[in-house]
């Protein structure tokens, strides 16, 4: 199901180099299911975080003029894979369309950029995957069900905080259903919608490992084989240092880590080489390998 | 008889330079305005040609807030014109054996993490005298993108002004400097064309020519150059000199 | 029978109006439930729980609170905002207190101090985002 709405992909600061994991695998999947995009030319880091200060305007330039650039562009809709991005985008969006005063003192101050009046609508691909594409429809183009593949969805903070923005908030289950249709099993974990410890692993690392380090140890219990991400954060904090975080837990098991992206990928039955799953650790490579979802000899 | 040259009256203009006020000919540059006022640069001043970066000048026009930028060598003064210069900017400059650098986004970011204190606000872009877009290398450069923040800074000629303006204490020309460094010395293919002429050269090819120039006297140079062989304006692609043996093979 | 009358010094008020004018949120409005400590990711690492910190923020007490180390802590998760039984945007009360600090033009982390290993593998947006909230 392709829509002739113009659509513009937001990739973010790290999907280039670290996570291109997260990028190639969402890119290869989107050309697969014939959804059109258009990757903006010029574009800026949207911040990460979205400014909290009420008095505040000159952090929300840096989102607001992404949304310009995909206006440019022609597009009524901007597509982003991270987590982080996906709340700065949505929630500036929202400011710029619900204060007239803010939106006004933002476009008087960018005197080199057109104005912007919220004409763009931000979403991330697992809604894209759920309005443009189906569940239903996406099940029928998988070519190799995950069947057994039991996995935890992280969903981490930024995609379902504030309730504003929250990609949950109309399908309490957006994660879960994507991977069914996948053909995989999510199985329930208490730390499901908690914090990984975001930036606080460059701040206070101390702190973020015991953070980290509860998550797993629910992800543990929940007897997922699999982590399942949005965020290149959650993926640093979680998969990454997860060496030498379950030295804090006891009879600790290592578990491999995978974007959903990389899983919808697999499932499409898209070349391997578009995961970039040397950029995810052994164990994850050797998982799917075990369990025959990609060749177990390069083709 | 002969005619005389007519007097041309120039106009004299006000202008304030670092608050006082001089009048001075309208047709001047800023730097030539400042000579004129009788300020002599020992600093803030170098090619007069508008690629060193040294006489990065800021301004303001009469009753207007906003800031302009330009180079004093380069641009010329308007009435009323409120400016003042700022010959140097001491953003931080990483050390760094170039040698030993591996060139990767990685490098960079652990030589600038400072590069991450950007906020997007497009005050460098607005400054920059020489119109590179430096917000756009910024955000390159913050993902990884050596090659485009080389192409992108181009133009920088180094004069601070961006960095004077970072709301994050960011010194963007130097990190563009590294990227460009980067990008030229070891990612670039290099040129076969260069490699051959700089093995020719250490190969001692040049060497009689050099030394037969270096023994002219003034007269000879004169000589040698007024009458030396010139590609004919209108001449294709196939044409040679009638001696070749400077050229590359 | 005496009564307690508790008296909030002017300084202490035009703390509480600072708070309220960064974070548009009327920390007054706290009935000390104690729900946003349940919900923080962070608390079991804080020298002091977020029910506490928004006690002494009532009273216009923010040293304390700054001194206690506990927004620096925080992880911007907005679970302490999404449960509030009365509405605070809780995440926005702590970033006030962040920019009391950082406003000063005093830096919580120091980007100098970054382990080399961290500045290599970590995530841009891990800078990105810590630097925005604990670097003046």
């Amino acid at each position: 199901m392709i829509t002739d709405i113009k659509l513009s992909y937001y990739p973010g600061c790290t999907l280039k180099t670290k996570a291109r994991n997260l990028e190639e695998a969402a890119l290869g999947a989107l050309t697969a299911l014939g959804i059109e995009y258009q990757e903006l030319e010029r574009w800026n880091c949207c911040g990460a975080v979205f400014s909290l200060a009420d008095d505040d305007l000159i952090h929300h330039l840096a989102p607001v003029r992404n949304l310009i650039r995909a206006a440019q562009q022609g597009s009524d809709t901007i597509v982003t894979l991270c987590s982080q991005c996906y709340n700065v985008l949505s929630r500036a969006n929202q400011l710029v369309r619900e204060d007239e005063t803010k939106r006004k003192t933002l476009n008087d101050f960018m005197t080199e950029e057109p104005d912007y009046n919220g004409e763009v609508e931000v979403t991330h691909l697992l809604q894209l995957l759920r309005d443009r594409v189906g569940w239903e429809t996406l099940r029928s183009k998988v070519k190799r069900p995950l069947d057994g593949l039991k996995v935890a969805t992280f969903y981490g903070c930024t995609l379902i905080r504030p309730e504003s923005v929250a990609i949950n908030g109309p399908s309490p289950e957006i994660f879960e259903e994507f991977l069914r249709a996948l053909g995989a099993e999510p199985v329930p974990f208490s730390a499901a919608q908690e914090c990984c410890g975001s930036y606080q692993s460059v701040a206070n690392p101390d702190a973020a490992s015991d953070r980290a380090a509860k998550v797993l140890r629910s992800v543990q219990a929940s007897g997922a084989d699999a982590l399942v991400l949005s965020c290149p954060l959650c993926e640093y904090n979680l998969g990454t240092r997860q060496g030498e975080i379950l030295e804090r837990i006891e009879d600790a098991v290592p578990i491999p880590s995978f974007y959903f992206t990389q899983l919808l990928a697999v499932a499409l039955g898209l070349e391997p080489e578009l995961c970039h799953l040397e950029l995810n650790g052994e164990a994850a490579l050797k998982l799917l390998k075990a369990r025959e979802y990609i060749a177990a000899a390069p083709a | 008889m002969g005619v005389l040259a007519e007097a041309v009256e120039t106009k004299m203009i006000s202008v304030y330079i670092m608050g006082k006020k001089y009048e001075v000919p309208e047709t001047l540059t800023i730097m030539k305005a400042m000579e004129y006022a009788g300020y002599q640069f020992i600093r803030g001043c170098g090619c007069r040609g508008g690629v060193c970066g040294a006489c990065s000048t800021v301004y303001r026009k009469e009753g207007d807030y906003k800031i302009y930028s330009g180079l004093a060598c380069q641009t010329v003064v308007e009435p009323g014109m409120h400016l003042t210069q700022l010959p140097f900017f001491p953003a931080l400059r990483a050390i760094y054996e170039y040698d030993r650098i591996e060139a990767t986004a990685e490098a960079i970011h652990q030589l600038y993490p400072e590069l991450f204190r950007c906020v997007a606000c497009n005050a460098c872009t607005k400054i920059c005298p020489m119109d590179v877009e430096v917000l756009d290398y910024v955000s390159a450069l913050k993902r990884g993108d050596i090659a485009a923040a080389a192409e992108i800074s181009f133009d920088c000629i180094q004069c601070g002004l961006c960095s004077s303006r970072c709301f994050g204490e960011i010194p963007q020309y130097h990190i563009a400097q590294l990227a460009r460094r980067l990008w030229g010395g070891k990612i670039k293919p290099a040129s076969p064309h260069l490699t051959a002429m700089v093995e020719d050269i250490d190969a001692g090819k040049y060497d009689d020519m050099l030394a037969k120039l270096l023994s002219m006297d003034a007269e000879q140079l004169k000589t040698a150059y007024t009458e030396r062989e010139m590609e004919p304006a209108m001449a294709d692609e196939t044409w040679k000199p009638s001696n070749t043996d400077g050229l590359l093979e | 029978m005496g009564q307690l009358t508790v008296s909030i010094r002017p300084e202490q008020r035009a703390k509480i109006q600072k708070v309220k004018e960064i974070s548009g949120e009327n920390v007054g409005l706290c009935m000390q439930c104690g729900t946003c400590s349940a919900v923080c990711p962070m608390v079991d690492s804080m020298n002091m729980t977020t029910r506490k910190a928004m006690h002494l923020l009532q009273y216009g007490l923010t040293d304390d609170v700054i001194d206690s180390k506990l927004a620096p802590l925080c992880a911007s998760c907005h679970t302490c905002s999404v449960r509030c039984p009365r509405g605070i945007d809780v995440a926005k009360v702590f970033e006030a207190v962040r920019l009391l600090v950082s406003r000063q033009n005093i830096d919580t982390i120091n980007l100098q101090e970054i382990a080399k290993g961290t500045l290599e593998k970590a995530p841009q947006i891990a800078f990105v985002s810590g630097f925005r909230k604990l670097t003046a």
